[in-house]
């Protein structure tokens, strides 16, 4: 697909550049010209570096993102713990200030980068960038990139990651993921975090959080689990692992691997990767 | 709320493509979005013109179309509308479906002066 001969000409809108088509006719003096290019572009270019530079030191990224609070850090610090010995982790932590999250992870004897984004919501693949010259990769298994706490700006720029993890911790609420769609539907996997709380607040159900999942037409698995209670982390480790097997497996063809939902909207809108 | 960081992304789009089209000024673009972008239409319509300022952009009448949420079904193979958080089939129900329409976030069109018309 290219963005000058008209090939990225889509059947979703071709009709506006048709005679009698809004985009057909220009002020007088001016000249049109059509573009049909993600706004976020720039964006997506510097993601797909990211993307390349993860691929040729076989690191598996993982964007991990969830409203402040929901457990991210303690998933981390969890995941560090039962792993640590057969993975290289890495982390590159966003948060608005404070380096206290990358001193948790450090704490733990993994390197972290934390970005500090200062009033920006969301990370962005430049920022990632940046980040990544302070990490040497060779030899990291693993890279965790905790997205700044929000459950909607997030969703909207790609980092280079492989794979999108959410989470939902059960004091937020089952039906996070019909008020947050754009979010819970750019999920690989959903984690519901803190279930030890579910006997106190009576009122989460985790079959209704699934269907506000399906509804998504989300086949992500939901996977339930409580850091301070120990319950639940093997099936994370589980689905860990496996995809990250599963990365490796696509790097030995020579081929990346992209968060499920990426490719449908490439080929929807005949955009380049 | 991250609808400044887009349109400030837009505008650089904008000067590169003046650039490439030898063009002084953006008088119109078009701005194609759906729900499942995560921007939100009525934002960036208010972000545009501070993104814009002090740009060739900077009097840019911007149209935003929004896009609706369609969805291709795969068990039963039909089409139908569907919104941002049920993209379930509207003809059988199922929740294996594709998106066809709904998470459009694209720069469509837009419209220069070049330098001549000022000759």
């Amino acid at each position: 697909m290219c963005d000058t001969c008209g090939c990225n000409v889509t059947h979703g809108n071709r009709h506006l550049l048709a005679p009698g088509g809004r985009l057909e006719k220009t002020g007088q003096g001016s000249e049109a010209v059509t573009v049909l290019r993600n706004l976020l572009s720039e964006n997506d270019r510097s993601a797909a570096h990211n993307r390349t530079h993860f691929d040729r030191h076989g690191v598996f990224a993982i964007n991990l993102m969830s409203s402040p609070g929901a457990g991210k850090t303690a998933l981390l610090e969890a995941t560090i713990d039962a792993l640590g010995e057969r993975f290289r982790i890495a982390v590159i932590e966003g948060d608005l200030e404070t380096e206290n999250d990358a001193q948790r992870i450090r704490a733990r004897g993994v390197p972290a980068v934390q970005i500090t984004t200062g009033s920006a919501c969301h990370l962005d693949a430049h920022m990632v960038h940046d980040a990544l010259h302070q990490l040497e990769l060779d030899g990291i298994d693993i890279l965790f990139i905790e997205n700044v706490g929000n459950l909607v700006c997030p969703a909207s720029f790609d980092l280079g990651q492989h794979r999108n993890v959410t989470l939902l911790s059960v004091p937020e609420g089952d039906d996070k993921p019909a008020k947050y769609p754009v979010m819970f539907r750019a999920a690989d996997a959903v984690a519901l975090t803190k279930v030890d709380l579910l006997p106190v607040l009576g009122d989460f159900s985790t079959e209704s959080a699934r269907d506000h999942m399906r509804a998504l037409a989300s086949a992500a698995p939901v996977l339930e689990l409580s850091v301070r209670a120990d319950d639940g982390i093997s099936a994370w480790l589980e689905w860990l692992a496996a995809e990250l097997e599963h990365y490796r497996e696509h790097t030995r063809r020579g081929e990346t691997l992209r968060p499920r939902i990426q490719p449908e909207g490439l080929r929807l809108h005949g955009l380049k990767a | 709320m991250h609808e400044l960081s887009v349109c400030q992304a837009l505008v650089g789009q904008l000067e590169a493509l003046a650039q490439e089209q030898r063009a002084v000024r953006v008088v119109k673009l078009l701005v194609g979005i759906g729900p499942l972008s995560g921007v939100e239409p009525a934002l960036l319509d208010q972000a545009f013109p501070i993104a814009a300022a002090g740009t060739l952009a900077e009097d840019a009448e911007l149209t935003i179309e929004h896009h609706p949420v369609r969805v291709h079904c795969l068990q039963c193979g039909r089409d139908s509308d569907a919104s941002a958080n049920r993209l379930l089939c509207d003809h059988c129900g199922d929740w294996r479906t594709e998106l066809l329409s709904g998470d459009e976030l694209m720069l469509v069109q837009v419209e220069f002066m070049r330098e001549r018309a000022y000759v």
